[in-house]
């Protein structure tokens, strides 16, 4: 018993040896999942982003059908750099609307009108407080709402063309 | 030609390191003596060969020569002379090569100076100091060599993070590595008693000197580190459990654990396996911590090298040393002879109690900095573990630990009355309970643990100096009085902290040019912002009147800086003291309308706890000098020379 307490140290240590080799060896990914996903939107109710859109508001995603939401804004250079793969998104039938972050509906209008118009409804956040209420801490964003209006998945940052299978699965996967 | 020369220099202390760890190796067979010599000598040339590396980078620092990239990568023409060449720790490959450089000196310290120790246990410690410096060596040259040179070189360097910039950068990495690093003595004496089973008080009383000196750096790197944070970051927090300050508390609480045991050992031949552990895990302690910052695998302001490479590179060597020195001590302590028994009730029941406490804090610590890898590795969850854990689980401990540190020095060695030991904590039990009543009666209510901080810092305070009562002042030892000022400190720094978290008063404001907020006793005048411009930044800059009842108003300046190499924002607090607290202020952003945030915290006694800091360090100063004196004059007494 004695000489089993003796060795009990080394025994701790291989023991923690074990857990940061773990560490080190698994792939080092940094992303933090959403705490947001499986919960429901926050409420809200947005006044039109942009002339020719409807206002944006949460009671609209109880609809049954899966859709995107993509928080975006005209002054937002990677937003515009994700425009053609949301009009792929579009174009393959997914329903996307938008929330316009701290921006102006003239901006928002020149801005679709030059880099392409995947839009449903648009509401504006001029204060960033839905947005913040979502989880989101930056633009672009997209979440993918089921038919029940609960959050699915959550894509930060611009999505890259790759990107857009893995998109279009996640809503598949909400029907 | 001078980085050339610095990286020669450093792989020639790597072999002279080779060479005093074969030398050391074949010196312990039988009839091989003539080999003992040697090896001091190595140690020594080893250890200025590093210095001479560590000198060349230092210099290329201080002429900024982009032509070595950890130059470029890390220094700017345009900095002050002072944060070139404090720039050269303020990096990984610089920071590990400090870490060589102090591992070499400790270990030429020791070949120097070491008098006590049997010679071929000495040998067998210079070994493994040796084998120590020869992995990290290794580290260095292949893995992290700050040394290598880039083409084309750039125009002018990347530039030091403006966090660091501040003349606290010049003082505290050094100050901790010393004490880090020095750990590696105790470490090495630890590997060298077990080798040739030589554990007993000649042992404890020749290793106590260097453990003392790596705790007294130690203890004044985490305070200055703890003020550095407080003023510097603009947070107003003086301690956050971040990993890197957990990776510098743990050798802490290790090394006072060993502080205490190896007293016992030295004094009653008590404790004999504990000491031998507690000195292989506050070395341990100190290469956890460099493996956790260096390797990227715990995220944190310190972190300046994210390299898994790196990382499984320190790995390997935590592997080797620690679980070396572990497994020796699995088979050889065993035949240690088993130490001499005591009363519980005695001096050294009360250190035991001591050593379990500061061992139960240290696993709380080491499970909380551990614990968000340990669940991610097992279920891929992320989590944070904050303040809320460490304080309520460490805290009541440590106040449990803070209590017995009072008792324990009234308590005679061997066996004790408990009867007497009651009439003699009679008095600070009493002053207890009339601080309780005091804080009851007077202050507003406070949390549990703030209170029961206050009341024990002031028995605490009384028990501390209890050992000079009735004592021939002129006569009491130097090191007795090291110890009074060392409990008294960390009383002081108690009171600081439970006053600081009691009484602290906070607001956040968005002010106008012109207005008064009232914080504390304090009533702050906004009185505007102006641009100011440094040597390599610009900020906004506002000026604020604190007045307090009829004294005379204070002026505050605080900034948010803006610094072009590397471009990043940082806010310097302006912090009055005055004898009771500090009245520290941080600007922030403008708003649309003329208004600026402006941050403001009475901190009631918070500089007591970088003053008890201080005391602490202090009181280990005087008991090193106070034990190595001792030692001397007991030695020429007894080579005839008194």
């Amino acid at each position: 018993m004695k000489r089993l307490i003796l060795w009990a140290p080394l025994g701790l240590f291989v023991l923690f040896v074990a857990v940061f080799a773990s560490g080190l060896i698994a792939p080092a990914s940094r992303d933090i999942p959403s705490r947001m996903i499986g919960r429901p939107l926050p409420v809200f109710d947005l006044p039109p982003g942009a002339p020719g859109h409807p206002p944006l508001a949460s009671s609209a995603f109880a609809t049954g059908r899966p859709r995107l939401l993509n928080v975006f804004a005209s002054w937002c250079v990677p937003c515009a750099a994700e425009a053609q793969q949301l009009g792929q998104l579009a174009a393959a039938g997914v329903e996307i609307d938008a929330i316009a972050i701290r921006d102006r509906p003239e901006d928002v209008a020149t801005f679709l009108r030059r880099w392409g118009d995947p839009y449903r409804a648009i509401g504006s956040d001029v204060d960033s407080r839905v947005q913040i209420a979502m989880g989101s801490a930056g633009v672009p964003e997209t979440f993918v709402i089921d038919g029940h209006g609960i959050i699915r998945h959550q894509h930060i940052g611009q999505i890259q063309p790759e990107d857009v299978p893995a998109i279009l699965a996640a809503v598949k996967a909400a029907q | 030609m001078i980085a050339e020369a610095g990286l020669a220099a450093l792989w020639l202390a790597a072999a002279l390191a080779a060479l005093q760890l074969a030398l050391g190796a074949l010196g312990l067979q039988p009839g091989r003596e003539e080999y003992l010599a040697g090896v001091r000598r190595i140690a020594v040339a080893q250890a200025l060969l590093t210095a001479l590396a560590f000198g060349c980078l230092i210099l290329l620092f201080l002429r900024v020569d982009l032509s070595v990239a950890l130059v470029a990568a890390n220094d700017h023409s345009d900095k002050p002379w002072l944060y070139k060449f404090a720039g050269t720790w303020g990096n990984h490959e610089g920071s590990m090569l400090m870490w060589v450089t102090i591992l070499a000196l400790a270990g030429a310290a020791v070949a120097l100076l070491e008098r006590q120790l049997a010679e071929r246990t000495l040998v067998a410690t210079l070994a493994a100091q040796a084998a120590i410096g020869l992995g990290f060596y290794a580290f260095l040259l292949f893995a992290s060599n700050p040394f290598a040179r880039l083409s084309p070189v750039p125009a002018d360097g990347q530039g030091l993070n403006p966090l660091l910039q501040d003349p606290g950068l010049a003082f505290h990495p050094p100050t901790l590595y010393v004490g880090y690093v020095g750990l590696s003595v105790a470490f090495s004496f630890a590997v060298g008693a077990l080798v040739t089973r030589d554990v007993g008080p000649a042992f404890a009383r020749a290793m106590r000197p260097w453990v003392l000196g790596a705790w007294i750096f130690l203890t004044l790197g985490i305070t200055a580190g703890s003020y550095w944070a407080y003023y510097e970051l603009g947070w107003g927090g003086w301690w956050f459990w971040d990993p890197v300050e957990n990776a510098s508390l743990m050798p802490w609480l290790a090394a006072t654990a060993l502080l205490h045991s190896v007293t016992v050992l030295a004094t009653r031949d008590g404790l004999r396996a504990w000491t031998v552990m507690l000195a292989v895990v506050a070395f341990s302690m100190s290469m956890v911590g460099t493996f956790l910052v260096r390797s990227g695998i715990l995220t944190s302001v310190h972190a300046f090298a994210v390299d898994p490479r790196r990382g499984s590179f320190i790995l390997a060597l935590l592997v080797l040393y620690i679980g070396g020195a572990l497994a020796l001590f699995g088979l050889r302590v065993g035949t240690v002879r088993e130490g001499a028994r005591f009363d519980p009730v005695s001096r050294e029941g009360a250190l035991v109690i001591n050593n379990l406490l500061l061992s139960a804090v240290l696993g709380i610590v080491l499970i909380g900095t551990l614990y968000p890898l340990g669940v991610e590795a097992v279920t891929g969850e992320k989590l944070s573990v904050g303040p809320p854990y460490f304080n309520s689980a460490a805290g009541p401990l440590a106040l449990i630990l803070v209590a017995v540190m009072g008792a324990g020095p009234l308590m005679r060695w061997r066996r004790d009355d408990l009867k007497a030991v009651m009439g003699r904590i009679a008095l600070p039990v009493l002053i207890t309970a009339l601080a309780l009543l005091a804080v009851v009666l007077l202050a507003p209510p406070i949390g549990i643990l703030p209170l029961l901080g206050l009341i024990l810092a002031a028995g605490v305070a009384a028990a501390s100096v209890a050992p000079l009562w009735k004592r021939n002042l002129r006569r009491t030892p130097l090191f007795t009085y090291g110890m009074v000022l060392a409990h008294l400190g960390i009383a002081v720094s108690l009171a600081g902290m439970a006053s600081e978290s009691a009484f602290i008063r906070e607001t956040l404001v968005a002010a106008r040019p012109g207005e008064t907020h009232k914080v504390g006793p304090y009533q702050v005048r906004f009185d505007g912002v102006e641009p100011v411009a440094g040597p390599n930044w610009t900020a906004v800059e506002a000026t604020l009147t604190a007045t307090r009842g009829d004294r005379a108003p204070r002026t505050l300046k605080t900034q948010m800086r803006s610094y072009w190499a590397p471009p990043t924002q940082t806010n310097e607090a302006a912090i009055s003291t005055v004898l009771d607290g500090q009245l520290y202020v941080v600007l922030g952003n403008p708003g649309d309308d003329g208004r600026w945030q402006l941050r403001l915290w009475w901190k009631p006694f918070v500089t007591l706890i970088w003053l008890g800091g201080a005391m602490v360090a202090l009181g280990g100063f005087l008991a090193l000098v106070g034990r190595v004196w001792r030692e001397r004059q007991a030695r020429l007494r007894e080579e005839g020379y008194i």
